[in-house]
């Protein structure tokens, strides 16, 4: 009875609207993945999870904050103690900005790994990269809203870079700010930024990464293009229908996501001060600049390289220039790579060294950001060519300059790099 | 001096060493202590709510404390009429910034920004220091505006700080006893104690909450686990 009517609604909605039904098919239940996905590619679908997270419990947020110099940072104490169950929609979005950028960056290094960025996927990359930079933007303007100092001296840092570009720097900097200082107008617009503007621009990025990857379709561990070999149905004889089977496989990993990130929500919101910094608990004040501003974690490695390039003529400018470059050459990734094979399976060392070094300096400069640049201490002597004695400096400018030669030096040694024979087809899951 | 740069630079993020660079001791607070909880709260609003509001705290929420609304009303609520009502204070900004030199910080989220063990050991180092105007300063917080307002308890003490040569090696702290007070060293420390674990709490008052419910969605997504884990496994029997 009930499947009867079920059956018949979906029938008069589907002859009415048969599209729903047809992008379904394209997009899920008939669009063949390589059967040979692992590990890393759980970190799509969880992206697309965590997304959804901070959408839900941004809206929730947003009922109760009050985007407003005197009130902000007493309404979101208001939401943690007198809003039934707002501190669980708090540290949900607290934690899901963090875990966020954790899913992806593992998402992006997967793609390093396995060649995902490269012919023909080059356009999905590319908006995965504009998904990166609006993520930073979003996440850039979401930190001001609680009005902690953190908050309001880290946004008072980063507009200040803008402020160091030749000649148009001061305007670009009052324009962004709306103020001579980060005030209750930069609150005002930083919120509508944050709730409206750059959602509906990372939605629509989204849909155009996802359009893009399925034109094309997914790239795999091993790099074969599935499309090469196509049984008599016309689909790739190595693709499965990505539902069911990736839709449960991605349930699984779903699931367990959710439980690392519920433990991190019950039980260290703060994760040790980097996903909650301990001074933005300190409300906003404008004439007390806090004696060590870190930003966030996940920006801490441009950051680093930010403060690891010396001024030059008394301007900041070179490593605002430096950490500019470091973001955005993400963009020619697909071409700086000539590496004939996708995955790391069939390169050489060349590229798996290099991708080792890589991976080591973005965790060390990540590090060094959080920390004051003294933190390893200084070097015992002087000298003419040390403009600082901060052995922390020197190791992030060291770390800095393997992580642009890692993109400088790529079309060379990827081209240069002795590479394995790729299989015509991918071998049996067992 | 050095030593000293460098810790003022760490504590934000790493809270063992205080500004001073004096050691931080281990706050031994339990937040599931109600009559701890309680014993805070009293000393709170006896000896700190003069000066020091809570503004995000309301009176009622005494009630989380095991407290009745008659005995919140009785012994706690003094600066309030209707206990739905924040813990504010009558105690003018300007005023407070023209007598101490900076006015009194709200403590509603001070355990959050400061930690349990500065807090802990803050409380418990005040020494007496002819060179300040309140006469009182901190081992933890070095020139601190704020006099010792639990000395009455804790009694007077000096401290004979003596640095190694050289600036290298840890700098000895040698307290001195000027005058004793109403209560004996254990008795202060656990009047400190007591006040830290309820400043923890006004802190985050789910803080203790959290952890059970946590448990229990954790043990649901275990059982989701297990389904999901199967159902994967079901679908999956026939890729080759």
């Amino acid at each position: 009875m009930v499947t009867r009517v079920l059956g018949g609604a979906w029938r008069w909605f589907d002859s009415r609207m048969p599209t729903v039904a047809a992008e379904w098919r394209r997009h899920a239940a008939e669009y063949y993945a390589p059967k040979n996905f692992n590990f890393w590619y759980f970190f799509g679908s969880l992206a697309l999870m965590v997304l959804a997270i901070q959408i839900v419990s941004g809206i929730f947020l947003t009922m109760n904050y009050k985007p407003d110099a005197n009130l902000a940072f007493g309404s979101v104490e208001y939401i943690m103690r007198d809003v039934p169950g707002g501190w669980i929609i708090r540290y949900i979005h607290s934690t899901g900005a963090s875990a966020f950028f954790i899913v992806v960056y593992l998402h992006m290094f997967r793609a390093l790994l396995y060649g995902s960025h490269k012919e023909p996927r080059e356009l999905v990359w590319i908006f995965g990269v504009l998904i990166y930079l609006t993520l930073m933007g979003e996440a850039f303007f979401g930190y001001l809203l609680p009005w902690g100092q953190m908050s309001y001296w880290g946004a008072q840092v980063i507009v200040n870079l803008f402020g160091t570009v030749p000649f148009i720097g001061p305007d670009l900097a009052l324009l962004i700010r709306g103020d001579y200082v980060v005030s209750d107008v930069t609150l005002n617009r930083f919120f509508a930024l944050h709730v409206i503007a750059l959602p509906l621009v990372l939605l629509g990025l989204v849909v155009a990464h996802l359009l893009a990857l399925h034109d094309v379709g997914s790239n795999n561990p091993e790099g074969v293009d599935i499309k090469k070999v196509k049984g008599p149905d016309g689909h790739a004889i190595d693709g499965i229908p990505f539902h069911p089977y990736y839709t449960v496989k991605d349930l699984v990993g779903a699931v367990v996501f959710l439980a690392i990130f519920c433990f991190v929500l019950f039980f260290v919101p703060e994760m040790g001060g980097y996903f909650l910094e301990y001074n933005n608990f300190i409300p906003a004040d404008p004439l007390k600049t806090p004696p060590h501003i870190a930003p966030v974690w996940y920006f801490t490695p441009f950051y680093s390289i930010l403060r690891a390039v010396p001024p030059l003529f008394h301007s900041q400018f070179p490593g605002v220039l430096a950490m500019g470059v470091a973001t955005l050459i993400l963009f020619f990734l697909p071409w700086l790579d000539r590496s004939p094979v996708k995955s790391i399976r069939y390169r050489g060392t060349l590229y798996k060294s290099w991708l080792a070094a890589f991976v080591v300096v973005f965790l060390v400069l990540g590090y060094l950001g959080t920390e004051p640049t003294t933190v390893w201490g200084q070097f015992g002597f002087d000298a003419f060519f040390l403009d600082t004695r901060d052995i922390a400096t020197w190791v992030a400018r060291l770390c800095s300059i393997i992580y642009f030669l890692f993109f400088f030096l790529m079309p060379w040694y990827t081209a240069r790099d002795k590479v394995k024979p790729v299989p015509e087809r991918l071998a049996p899951v067992h | 001096m050095k030593n000293l740069l460098i810790a003022l630079l760490f504590a934000p993020l790493a809270a063992f060493a205080s500004e001073g660079g004096y050691r931080l001791d281990h706050s031994p607070h339990d937040s599931h202590d109600v009559v701890s909880l309680q014993a805070g709260a009293r000393t709170y609003v006896n000896y700190c709510l003069g000066c020091h509001g809570m503004q995000f705290m309301r009176y009622d929420g005494f009630k989380h404390l095991g407290l009745t609304e008659a005995q919140i009303r009785d012994n706690l609520m003094f600066t309030a009429e209707k206990i739905g009502e924040p813990m504010k204070i009558a105690f003018p900004p300007k005023e407070a910034k023209a007598w101490f030199g900076v006015a009194p910080p709200d403590l509603s989220v001070v355990a959050r920004s400061r930690g349990a063990d500065w807090l802990y050991t803050y409380l418990r180092t005040f020494y007496r220091d002819a060179k300040k105007p309140t006469g009182w300063n901190n081992a933890v917080f070095p020139d601190v505006a704020m006099p010792h307002a639990l000395w009455t308890l804790q009694g007077q003490r000096a401290l004979e700080v003596q640095h190694a040569k050289e600036g290298h090696g840890p700098v000895q702290y040698k307290w001195l006893e000027v005058s004793k007070g109403t209560q004996s060293a254990a008795e202060y420390d656990a009047t400190v104690r007591d006040l830290v674990n309820f400043l923890v709490y006004v802190g985050e008052p789910s803080g203790a909450s959290r952890k059970p419910i946590g448990i229990v969605v954790l043990f649901v997504l275990g059982i989701v686990f297990i389904f999901a884990y199967l159902l994967k496994k079901e679908y999956w029997k026939d890729v080759k």
